[in-house]
């Protein structure tokens, strides 16, 4: 299953990244967290019903230019869906 | 709400994901990661209640209303939970809806940088209360149901408040807010498993925890009449295996085992200050829940000095951490640093001594003391084993 390019994943109810000032960024979730770092922080951050899946992927490849393209896309892609199967995510269209 | 659970907890954790294959070059995700400070603080804002469940984890001897601790201290404990390290503050109670200040707790936490989880029977809530606690930055609501049939649920909270609990279900689905159904699962309604899916699928759930009772405190009290059979657990274990494959992609099913049938022990809080740290009403700083039952701790209290120091310094907290006061077989077992020897105020219910192997465990030689119990259970007839019992029902503080 591949998240629709043109879908806005936004954080489920009660997930929710913790503050800017607080450090490691965490994403909360009910019960769990994860911490995050450089491109799994990008990802979440973006992942506000905003941004769609297409525009995450671009926006990686521009900050991580020395990366293979296609790689990060499917990086990208894998993350997302794996944050929907913890039910952190979900995509609107 | 008090659940009974005491492994539960336990789940809290970064949850390791394992980075796509393809990112072993310079586009990595690297997501695991350990913390080596508490990560959730366990508030008991208050022993009062509504419920008098006949498996309630809070102590026999209840803090009154005039021991609890002020708003402000709670607010002052919240930030330096956090600065600690803390993740998640969980509201418990009693039934922290009991507390008039509640709503200004919930926005304390919040902006201390906590995520705040409530666990609720739902019993004083209306919907007005219900958004205004969601509005100061409530993340999570775990609300306790005691059956999915309103006879059952009666019984075993000594109250009428099953059909409050279906409307504020109803309520939950207006505000944006985690939801968890809590059933604490027992002879009584391990056969009603179902049924409490069916209400989890037919609202707006995400999680649904079962945690069969712990035996501690008023579940220790009724436990002749609360353990379930090895049938029935079989059984349960079978229907949950296929529930959770069913309903993956929805509602995330937790279940949590009776220990006493289980072959090894639980990883009892996480490991003792590991990870976990309970606040009672009255500001005494525990290991776990618990932890009263052990003779010769003694507990710091909020109030004197700060939640580092106590996490760090005090001597309940270190009395068992680690492994130095391991006995064999824990002591050179391959599986202490999984299950951290298992649950201390165990081993003092059940063999009297607190630096023992939890008695549950299959190596320890007091094993045979928990057969006997099971053995009791699983051959009594059926007629004997669902006789009306003679609960005894938690009481509420003076």
């Amino acid at each position: 299953m591949t998240p629709e390019l043109h879908s806005f994943p936004r954080l489920a109810p009660g997930c929710r990244l913790n503050e800017k000032t607080q450090q490691p960024r965490t994403l909360l979730m009910p019960e769990r967290a994860l911490r995050l770092n450089g491109p799994s922080l990008e990802i979440v951050e973006r992942c506000d019903g905003k941004h769609t899946v297409h525009q995450i992927i671009v926006d990686l490849q521009k900050i991580y230019s020395k990366a293979e393209p296609h790689k990060v896309e499917q990086d990208i892609l894998g993350y997302l869906i794996l944050l929907q199967k913890e039910r952190a995510l979900d995509f609107q269209l | 709400m008090a659940i009974s659970s005491f492994c539960k907890k336990s789940a809290l954790s970064t949850f390791s994901c394992s980075a796509p294959a393809s990112a072993t070059g310079p586009f990595l995700l690297n997501m695991t990661s350990t913390m080596p400070n508490p990560l959730a603080l366990i508030a008991e804002l208050t022993h009062r209640c509504p419920l008098h469940c006949v498996y309630c984890s809070n102590p026999m001897e209840l803090q009154s209303r005039t021991n609890e601790l002020s708003t402000e201290i709670w607010s002052r404990v919240f930030k330096e939970a956090a600065e600690a390290g803390v993740l998640q503050a969980d509201f418990t109670g009693g039934e922290p809806l009991a507390r008039p200040d509640i709503v200004a707790l919930v926005r304390a936490a919040r902006s201390a940088g906590l995520y705040v989880n409530l666990i609720t029977s739902g019993l004083p809530l209306d919907e007005a209360k219900l958004a205004a606690l969601v509005e100061a930055g409530l993340d999570h609501i775990q609300l306790s149901f005691q059956g999915a049939r309103e006879e059952t649920a009666n019984e075993i909270s000594g109250t009428k408040s099953h059909t409050q609990k279906l409307r504020v279900l109803d309520w939950l689905r207006r505000h944006r807010v985690a939801v968890t159904l809590n059933f604490v699962i027992h002879r009584r309604n391990i056969d009603q498993l179902e049924e409490m899916l069916a209400l989890a699928e037919s609202s707006c759930a995400t999680r649904i925890e079962f945690a069969n009772v712990q035996y501690y405190g008023w579940a220790f009290a009724n436990r002749e009449n609360l353990l379930p059979t090895r049938v029935q657990l079989d059984q349960s274990l079978t229907l949950i295996k296929r529930e959770q494959e069913r309903l993956q992609a929805r509602i995330r099913v937790e279940y949590v085992v009776p220990d006493y049938y289980a072959k090894y022990p639980k990883p009892c809080m996480g490991g003792w200050g590991r990870k976990l740290m309970l606040i009672t009403p009255s500001g005494d700083a525990l290991p776990c829940h618990a932890a009263q039952v052990i003779p010769g701790l003694a507990f710091e209290n909020v109030k004197d000095r700060s939640l580092r120091e106590i996490w760090e310094h005090s001597a309940a907290f270190q009395k068992f951490r680690g492994e130095a006061w391991m006995q064999e077989p824990c002591k050179t077992c391959d599986r202490r640093e999984q299950d951290f020897g298992g649950c201390r105020c165990q081993a003092l219910l059940l063999v009297g001594d607190a630096a023992a192997t939890d008695p549950v465990c299959s190596l320890s030689p007091m094993r045979p003391k928990v057969d006997a119990i099971l053995t009791g259970i699983n051959t009594a007839t059926s007629a004997q084993i669902f006789a009306q019992p003679p609960w005894r029902y938690r009481l509420n503080p003076a």
